[in-house]
């Protein structure tokens, strides 16, 4: 498991919002390889969007560093992509200009005409072309979220982080960007951090799922390995074996431990504590 | 087609209460028939006095019919470029001063609030540090630096544009800072991440965000800058449509001050559609 260099590494990292208080989070280790896709699931207020926002260098850890790739994350880098959960288009820009400005602050000297193409590819990725003259304001809450991945993906980051980017989508609208993220994932080889409140979404997606306590003083307890088969598919996933052990493993977790393992987090019991590393389904039992 | 009915028949009814206030005018105005002596002989004297009783069979009342009105707007609409020296000139070139006035004031006051609203909004150091001095200018009228600016400036003209700027000033710089303050922190996030510049931040994300915030003190700043240098030409004198009106007030040309007054309120209208113009066109759906 750990032979392979970690991509990214985070180490001891915790926040906390005011000085006497008790830290959102504390003693977080995680590691994410290249090509991975780890999502993290955890209730409101255990510091998921904190930890996003430090990868990408928008807030400062209180302790604990992240590295990436051999080097501390102390800033925004173009080498990390973010997908913002509420899509966080220009207004006033055309779906494609917004892409754009994104592709030319990546590659300055490129000439125009090369950046629009180069846009254009990625739009075209996500089934935008026929939109590229239109305003944010003119789309659905959808398309707005694809010229969101579109323009991170553009970018051609080393990794990319996406904060609930369906959080805010139909069931039927969140299932089609689901199919089409995985697709242009799987293509490029992205390495990808997410952060998700949907149990199915972090199964079809993820080859790692991180288990967070509940804040304060939340700690990531079980990062779970997605025991599906790398091909799944939404339509068939709930036919697998494995799904259902998986699925409870999560909602277990969610209703039930995040709570307790707080209470344990608060008195000091999880100091130190690595989290537990689990395969649902091939660990324990079948049966249920 | 429930729209454009709408607006026809406010059209309309515009037209009828534009006409019954003309019509109620005219009648008010009428040459009236000499009124008969009312029986005691203690009124006549003061109807002597009054000269009413007089030998005159009409009596006219001083303020001008709507006839008269319309044949001083044709009068002066037909011939608005004349120059008949310093008391004379018609009312074309009146408007251009006052426009060039407010223009100049106007310009000079975006070209000074806009920047500086940019630094304030941007830095909340520099807005706590000049917030008071602005709190405690703002609220002056724009006339009462008139003193000071003759004074230093020595040219009426001159001060009436300083008075211009003056009050053109605040309503930009709040609102600028305002709206660059303002900018949704989402959008600042995304810039971050893409290692904007920050001379590119400012005029590419953090400027066409608080475009239209910009625009709404520019069209208030325009509002006042109009009102302010019709009174600031009373004042000083010389040229505009501000002199003008008093100008012709002092010939007790009522006539000639209705007409001035409806220009004012034309050429404000003017000038706030023009910005609102601009306005819409920076405008965005979020």
């Amino acid at each position: 498991m750990q032979t392979e260099k970690a991509f990214l590494k985070v180490q001891n990292l915790g926040k906390s919002y005011k000085s006497d208080g008790p830290p959102v989070f504390a003693g977080i280790d995680f590691e994410i390889h290249r090509g991975e896709f780890v999502c993290i699931i955890g209730h409101s207020g255990c510091g998921k969007t904190t930890i996003l926002n430090v990868l990408a260098g928008l807030e400062e850890a209180t302790e604990g560093v992240a590295v990436m790739l051999d080097k501390h994350i102390s800033g925004p880098s173009l080498d990390r992509g973010v997908v913002f959960q509420g899509h966080a288009l220009m207004p006033w820009m055309t779906v494609l200009n917004n892409v754009c400005f994104a592709v030319k602050s990546k590659y300055p000297d490129w000439p125009k005409a090369k950046i629009a193409e180069h846009a254009q590819k990625y739009l075209s990725m996500v089934g935008l072309v026929n939109a590229e003259n239109k305003k944010p304001s003119e789309l659905s809450g959808g398309m707005k979220q694809r010229v969101g991945i579109a323009r991170a993906f553009a970018i051609e980051p080393k990794m990319l982080l996406l904060d609930e980017p369906f959080g805010a989508l139909d069931a039927l609208t969140r299932g089609v960007i689901q199919d089409e993220l995985l697709k242009i994932c799987s293509e490029t080889h992205q390495t990808v951090f997410m952060i998700t409140h949907d149990v199915d979404e972090a199964i079809l997606l993820s080859d790692k799922i991180m288990l967070m306590s509940n804040g304060p003083n939340a700690r990531i307890a079980e990062i779970v390995v997605n025991t599906l088969p790398k091909n799944r598919q939404r339509a068939t996933m709930h036919h697998d074996p494995l799904y259902y052990p998986m699925r409870n493993h999560l909602v277990d977790f969610l209703v039930n431990r995040s709570k307790d393992l707080q209470a344990k987090s608060a008195s000091g019991v999880l100091d130190g504590h690595k989290p537990v590393i689990v395969r649902p389904g091939i660990d324990t039992p079948l049966s249920q | 087609m429930k729209k454009a009915s709408l607006r026809l028949k406010a059209t309309v009814l515009s037209l009828l209460v534009l006409f019954f206030l003309l019509l109620i005018w005219q009648i008010e105005t009428l040459p009236k028939s000499a009124p008969k002596p009312v029986g005691a002989a203690t009124s006549s004297e003061y109807a002597d006095l009054m000269s009413a009783g007089g030998g005159e069979s009409t009596q006219k009342s001083g303020f001008p019919t709507p006839t008269q009105l319309g044949q001083t707007i044709y009068k002066q609409l037909s011939n608005p470029l004349y120059d008949n020296g310093p008391n004379d000139k018609g009312i074309g070139i009146q408007l251009a001063y006052s426009l060039a006035r407010v223009g100049l004031g106007f310009l000079l006051a975006t070209l000074v609030a806009v920047p500086f609203g940019f630094l304030i909004g941007m830095s909340p150091l520099a807005y706590q540090t000049f917030n008071p001095f602005i709190q405690i200018l703002k609220p002056i009228s724009p006339l009462a630096w008139m003193p000071i600016a003759l004074y230093t400036i020595k040219d009426s003209s001159i001060s009436g544009i300083f008075v211009i700027f003056i009050c053109s000033l605040w309503p930009m710089l709040l609102n600028t800072a305002f709206g660059v303050a303002n900018v949704r922190k989402e959008l600042l996030n995304v810039a971050k991440t893409l290692e904007v510049s920050p001379l590119r931040k400012a005029f590419l994300v953090i400027l066409p965000a608080a475009a239209p915030t910009i625009l709404t003190g520019m069209r208030i700043s325009m509002g006042i800058a109009w009102l302010v240098i019709v009174a600031a030409e009373m004042l000083v004198g010389g040229t505009g449509v501000g002199y003008f009106l008093w100008n012709e007030w002092n010939n007790l040309s009522l006539s000639s001050v209705i007409f001035a007054i409806l220009l004012i309120g034309v050429v404000g209208m003017l000038l706030d559609t023009l910005i609102g113009r601009i306005q819409k066109a920076v405008s965005y759906a979020d």
